[in-house]
């Protein structure tokens, strides 16, 4: 498994998530979970995926979620889910 | 599994709070590189540094790109020069040449700085020692990269007065020579008592004689994220005080934890020590004075700072040492004056003085660091001030260190600026009451007794 922990962060519009999932889907990289708030129009939402299946490197798919989030205007972030782990879990 | 508000947590530090990783320190033992002839160990040296961390810069922005933290410095310390020039240095241009071979590894490999141009003198100066010394600023005005340390005490040897007398000179001969730089050179070159040989932090880190051939030691940082955890406590118990400052400071070495071992993976490097710092930078919210304020003064300086530092000290320590494998270095609150906005703050309005500082690091990791003095300070009074703090370390058994910046032209009202993470500083005021005769004896100050605690 490798995980990764994908962030949207931005004014709220249609079809965020389906352009996101779509290319998730595209290079093969599964959703294991996915949460959403909106807090004053703001869109915030996180997936838990696994790159270990993709047919992108982890640094191909940073950047073309970057891509993606400058088009819609909303900022999107893909780290390694280890950094979180190790910060709030013992 | 990890949730949103857990994500958001730890990007909001980073984005908000200015949570970083301050360095990843490649430390490289120089021992192999000795030769009688200066040129072949500068050859030696350059070859040796550009092959074992020629990735550094790479990994070090690759783990920045995968976990979505800065890494703000790369750099590298060396196995002390007075050690490897030894054999082959036989004049003070001799060692000046091996600061520029350092200098251009630095350049080459695009760190920002390296250290370890450095002497351990604590017993006693070998005539290298005393050479490399007396090189020390030609030497910081040559480069621009290199960081310069002198350990001339311990608990274990006492005090080599000798070498404090001398540093005082050195440090005024730096002074003048980076005049041109509001005395930069100072900034870089740092004494010591008690140093210890795994330190990732500028300006004294170095590699230790008995490390391993290389090792990647990593130096976190953090104080935004103290202080806006404790923003959420204000006014309660001090119950509630360290808990909050012992969890926040579990989380922020937890990320050093994973970028050092990360990095010592990338590189092929052993890791050696995560740094439990609280280091501040001069940019705004990122400054240990702000913690001491949160916690509840006025200003830094006011009666109470040496309490609110100890305890701020300590639950950082507790936090960080179950957060990591591996503790080592200078571990605890730096209270570097020029690089902190608060601790200016306070300095520029009085409330700060050079003795209150003096009493918060006998409870701190380091000591009296980078303090702007007037440039007509007596290199004996320098020798002094160096002196006292040294005997804190060496009574307390802790590491102390001096970094004054005793800036030429300049007296107290003005301002140095040195830029970027060195800050600026106002010139603060020294007592004026000589201690001349006490510097001018020589020999040694013997080891403390550690009975008959009082």
């Amino acid at each position: 498994m490798e995980k990764v922990i994908i962030t949207v962060v931005g004014k709220d519009t249609v079809g965020i998530i389906a352009k996101v999932c779509t290319y998730l889907s595209e290079k093969n990289i599964n959703i294991l979970d996915i949460s959403q708030t909106i807090v004053q129009d703001y869109f915030n939402m996180m997936m838990v995926c696994d790159l270990s299946k993709s047919s992108e490197e982890f640094a191909g798919v940073q950047e073309a979620l970057d891509n993606i989030g400058k088009d819609i205007g909303v900022e999107i972030k893909c780290q390694k889910a280890e950094i979180f782990e190790m910060m709030h879990r013992v | 599994m990890i949730n949103i508000w857990e994500v958001e947590e730890t990007n909001r530090m980073v984005a908000e709070e200015n949570l970083d990783i301050r360095t990843i320190t490649i430390g490289i033992s120089l021992l192999s590189c000795m030769d009688e002839n200066v040129d072949t160990v500068c050859e030696n040296i350059y070859k040796k540094i550009t092959t074992v961390a020629k990735d550094l810069y790479k990994a070090g922005s690759e783990i920045e790109k995968e976990y979505g933290i800065p890494i703000v410095n790369k750099r590298i310390s060396v196995t002390p020069i007075g050690i490897v020039g030894a054999s082959s240095c036989k004049t003070k241009e001799d060692f000046v040449k091996i600061a520029k071979t350092l200098d251009r590894c630095a350049k080459e490999l695009n760190v920002n700085f390296i250290g370890g141009f450095s002497a351990l003198v604590q017993e006693g100066m070998t005539d290298s020692d005393k050479l490399l010394i007396e090189s020390i600023p030609l030497a910081m005005k040559e480069t621009e990269f290199v960081c310069s340390s002198v350990n001339l005490g311990s608990t274990k040897d006492g005090i080599n007065m000798d070498a404090v007398k001398l540093m005082g000179e050195v440090i005024k001969e730096t002074a003048f020579l980076t005049k041109d730089t509001d005395s930069l050179g100072c900034a870089k070159l740092v004494v010591f008592c008690n140093a210890p040989d795994n330190n990732p932090f500028m300006a004294g880190a170095f590699h230790g004689v008995s490390g391993a051939e290389s090792i990647i030691n990593v130096g976190i940082s953090g104080p935004g994220v103290v202080n806006t955890a404790l923003k959420s406590v204000r006014g309660a118990d001090f119950e509630t005080l360290c808990e909050t400052i012992k969890k926040t400071a579990l989380k922020i070495t937890r990320a050093g934890q994973l970028v050092a071992k990360t990095a010592s993976k990338k590189l092929n490097i052993p890791f050696g020590i995560v740094d439990l710092s609280l280091a501040p930078t001069p940019a705004v919210g990122d400054s240990v004075a702000d913690i001491l304020c949160e916690i509840g003064l006025e200003k830094a300086g006011a009666p109470g700072t040496t309490a609110a530092l100890a305890l701020l000290n300590d639950q950082v320590k507790k936090g960080g040492v179950m957060a990591s494998s591996y503790v080592g270095g200078l571990s605890g609150a730096f209270i570097p004056v020029s690089e902190d906005r608060g601790m200016i703050d306070a300095a520029e309005c009085g409330a700060l003085t050079l003795e209150k500082l003096e009493a918060m690091t006998c409870v701190c990791s380091v000591g009296l660091d980078m303090i702007a003095i007037p440039g007509d300070t007596p290199a004996s009074t320098i020798s002094g001030i160096i002196a006292d703090e040294a005997a804190i370390g060496m009574v307390n058994q802790k590491t102390t260190a001096v970094r004054l910046i005793p800036a030429y032209g300049k007296k107290v009202g003005d301002t140095v600026l040195f830029g970027g993470l060195l800050g600026y500083a106002p010139i603060m005021p020294v007592n004026k009451y000589s201690c001349e005769a006490f510097v001018n004896r020589t020999g040694r100050i013997p080891a403390p007794i550690h009975s008959f605690k009082n």
